[in-house]
């Protein structure tokens, strides 16, 4: 049972990262109906970010958590920008082939620059370990979990409580009555680049803190997973992101646990076709019926 | 006979011309042993994007999990060659590969292929990643470490033999009945189910048969390069078969035979820099679909384009 306890605690720390990349997943797919497979690749130049600001200027946690923010918002406004804008009008197939495309080069790019070999992540946060009974909750997990609850709870509110986030809901249901309501729908979209892709440069800080290196490659498999977590939730939908990644983590944790952590990610990938066989729209997605 | 056309005999003769050419070229010495594995590369290759291509090109199901077929095929191929040890154990293993690949094609088409668009992508891989996850903890395979000695029986001949086997028949479905189906979907899936097409079933008779001949790809791979590691099958395989299918053209074979010479070209010059040939084919795959989503050749066949050449010069001299 203790042991379950702690898997469990272990689950919901990886798992609020993996819904803070979801977050990101969902809100794209919501609005323009893409998978952004260069997602994954924010979140990690997002965990660069971090380290060249903890490393060469020897800042804290917090700054570093910010300044890694922004620097992904600038990032991904720019590949939007850059690669999907001029598809705004072409086929799905063609806007997922250029966002592998751009995912491959955000990876190789890196890599040229920064070299393959896995990195240390400095630490930022002094390693204290409490016991509640006989489970291990450590500052690191604190931290995470309390960082993601905040950001997660600062999206509720952008996205329902200010006039950007009306706008961001009112495109994703319809672009062209959106425009018609003199929306400003590229800037929205601009807009919910920015917000889910400083979330991905916050959860790339926070998996170096939790694993401890990075590696150019390393955005490949949490992205794919976080797409999953937000396929579970059901995509487009917020909450379901944040429920789907808490999930995705503790499966993952309950397996290398109890089974065997190679079938780790074969257990993700198998939840996931197990979830579009039997409910397609996810957790809290809901059915639309295609009209001829 | 209709079997023998003008036509069909032009293309029979210009497979045989390629075949001897590039044999005198290996003969005389010119093409050494460097660029024999080019070569095989590029067959490889054009099987592979051919069968990718009737998959994603014609039939418009978009597949990220073709190197999970390849990989079963060529694991299958390598360990039944390994056991029997001669050129019909060879063929035998190349066959069962590509048969284990079509079933396994056929078991995961049934229930994500009513999936659509970027969900069955996103499915397809998550297949592709399974079947490299469980190839990794598999005893027989030998796990991460990989086959090693694997007998090497597959060489030029048998190489070019199974590519123009795997461009013809395909290129025959396509004309068939069947494959007339497959671009039905592919243009409208509604109308062409309103039209009296079992959509699911000639989905997944396109999926089979593109898994079928990626299963023989990876038998070839196996037998030729002789070593194998799931690590090979990576989602990196699926999506340099797709850059080779996309940079052809979406729906043309000849574009997909194009693609893989020219890449593997490309491939060659670029070998001493590893780093910057991955750079190369991202910005290639990212460009290719802002400037010229159509491909290279667009849907066209080459014999399409010459044809209109033919056609202009014609009207020019009336």
């Amino acid at each position: 049972m203790d042991q379950f306890l702690q898997q469990i605690v272990n689950g919901i720390s990886l798992g609020s990262i993996y819904a803070l990349i979801a977050l990101g997943y969902t809100m794209i797919y919501g609005i323009i109906k893409l998978i952004n497979f260069a997602h994954g690749d924010i979140y990690m130049i997002g965990a660069y970010i971090g380290f060249a600001v903890t490393t060469y200027t020897h800042l804290g946690f917090f700054p570093a958590l910010i300044i890694s923010m922004i620097g992904c918002t600038v990032l991904g406004v720019l590949i939007e920008k850059v690669a999907y804008k001029p598809l705004r009008n072409s086929s799905r197939i063609a806007v997922l082939i250029t966002a592998i495309g751009m995912s491959f080069l955000l990876e190789y790019v890196m890599m040229f620059f920064v070299g393959a070999e896995v990195r240390s992540y400095p630490t930022l946060i002094p390693k204290k370990a409490f016991h509640i009974g006989d489970i291990i909750i450590n500052t690191q997990q604190i931290y995470i979990v309390l960082t993601a609850v905040a950001l997660m709870i600062l999206l509720q509110f952008i996205v329902h409580k200010t006039k950007t986030g009306k706008a961001m809901r009112a495109v994703s249901i319809d672009k062209d009555a959106a425009q018609l309501m003199g929306i400003n729908v590229n800037n929205t979209i601009s807009f919910t680049f920015a917000i889910g892709s400083a979330f991905a440069g916050a959860a790339g800080v926070l998996v170096g803190i939790y694993y401890n290196s990075i590696d150019p490659l390393m955005g490949m498999m949490p992205g794919l997973k976080a797409f999953v977590a937000a396929v579970f939730g059901g995509i487009g939908n917020i909450p379901g992101a944040m429920i789907g990644g808490l999930g995705i983590g503790i499966m993952e944790t309950l397996v290398s646990g109890y089974g065997n952590s190679m079938y780790r990610d074969a257990a993700v990938f198998a939840l996931l076709i197990v979830i579009l066989i039997v409910k397609p729209t996810g957790l809290l997605g809901k059915n639309t019926r295609e009209k001829v | 006979m209709r079997a023998l056309t003008k036509k069909n005999l032009l293309i029979l003769s210009s497979i045989i011309l390629t075949f001897a050419l590039v044999q005198v070229l290996f003969m005389v010495g010119i093409l050494n042993s460097f660029y024999e594995i080019t070569i095989a590369t590029i067959c490889i290759n054009i099987i592979l994007a051919v069968s990718l291509n009737l998959v994603t090109g014609f039939t418009g199901q978009f597949s990220l999990g073709h190197a999970g077929f390849m990989s079963i095929g060529a694991y299958v191929c390598a360990i039944i060659s390994m056991r029997m040890g001669s050129v019909g154990g060879f063929i035998f293993g190349m066959l069962a590969g590509a048969l284990a690949a079509a079933f396994v094609g056929v078991l995961i088409g049934i229930p994500t292929l009513r999936l659509k668009g970027d969900y069955l992508a996103i499915a397809t891989l998550g297949m592709a990643e399974i079947v490299r996850v469980v190839f990794l903890n598999l005893e027989i395979t030998n796990g991460a470490a990989g086959l090693n000695g694997i007998p090497r029986y597959a060489n030029w001949l048998w190489l070019f033999l199974f590519t123009v086997l795997a461009v013809v028949l395909i290129n025959n479905f396509i004309k068939s009945s069947p494959g007339r189906a497959c671009i039905a979907i592919r243009e409208d899936e509604i109308a062409a189910e309103s039209m009296g097409i079992n959509t699911t079933k000639y989905k997944v008779i396109a999926f089979a048969i593109g898994a079928f001949f990626a299963g023989l790809a990876g038998g070839l791979y196996s037998s030729y390069f002789y070593f194998l590691k799931p690590d090979l099958f990576g989602f990196m395989k699926s999506v340099d078969i797709l850059v080779i299918v996309v940079l052809g053209g979406l729906g043309s074979l000849t574009g997909s035979v194009i693609a893989a010479i020219l890449l593997a070209l490309i491939t060659t010059f670029l070998q001493s820099f590893t780093a910057v040939r991955m750079i190369v084919y991202a910005a290639l795959l990212v460009l290719i679909m802002i400037f010229r989503p159509q491909g290279l050749m667009g849907s066209k066949e080459i014999n399409d384009i010459l044809k209109f050449r033919f056609r202009n010069k014609d009207e020019k001299i009336e």
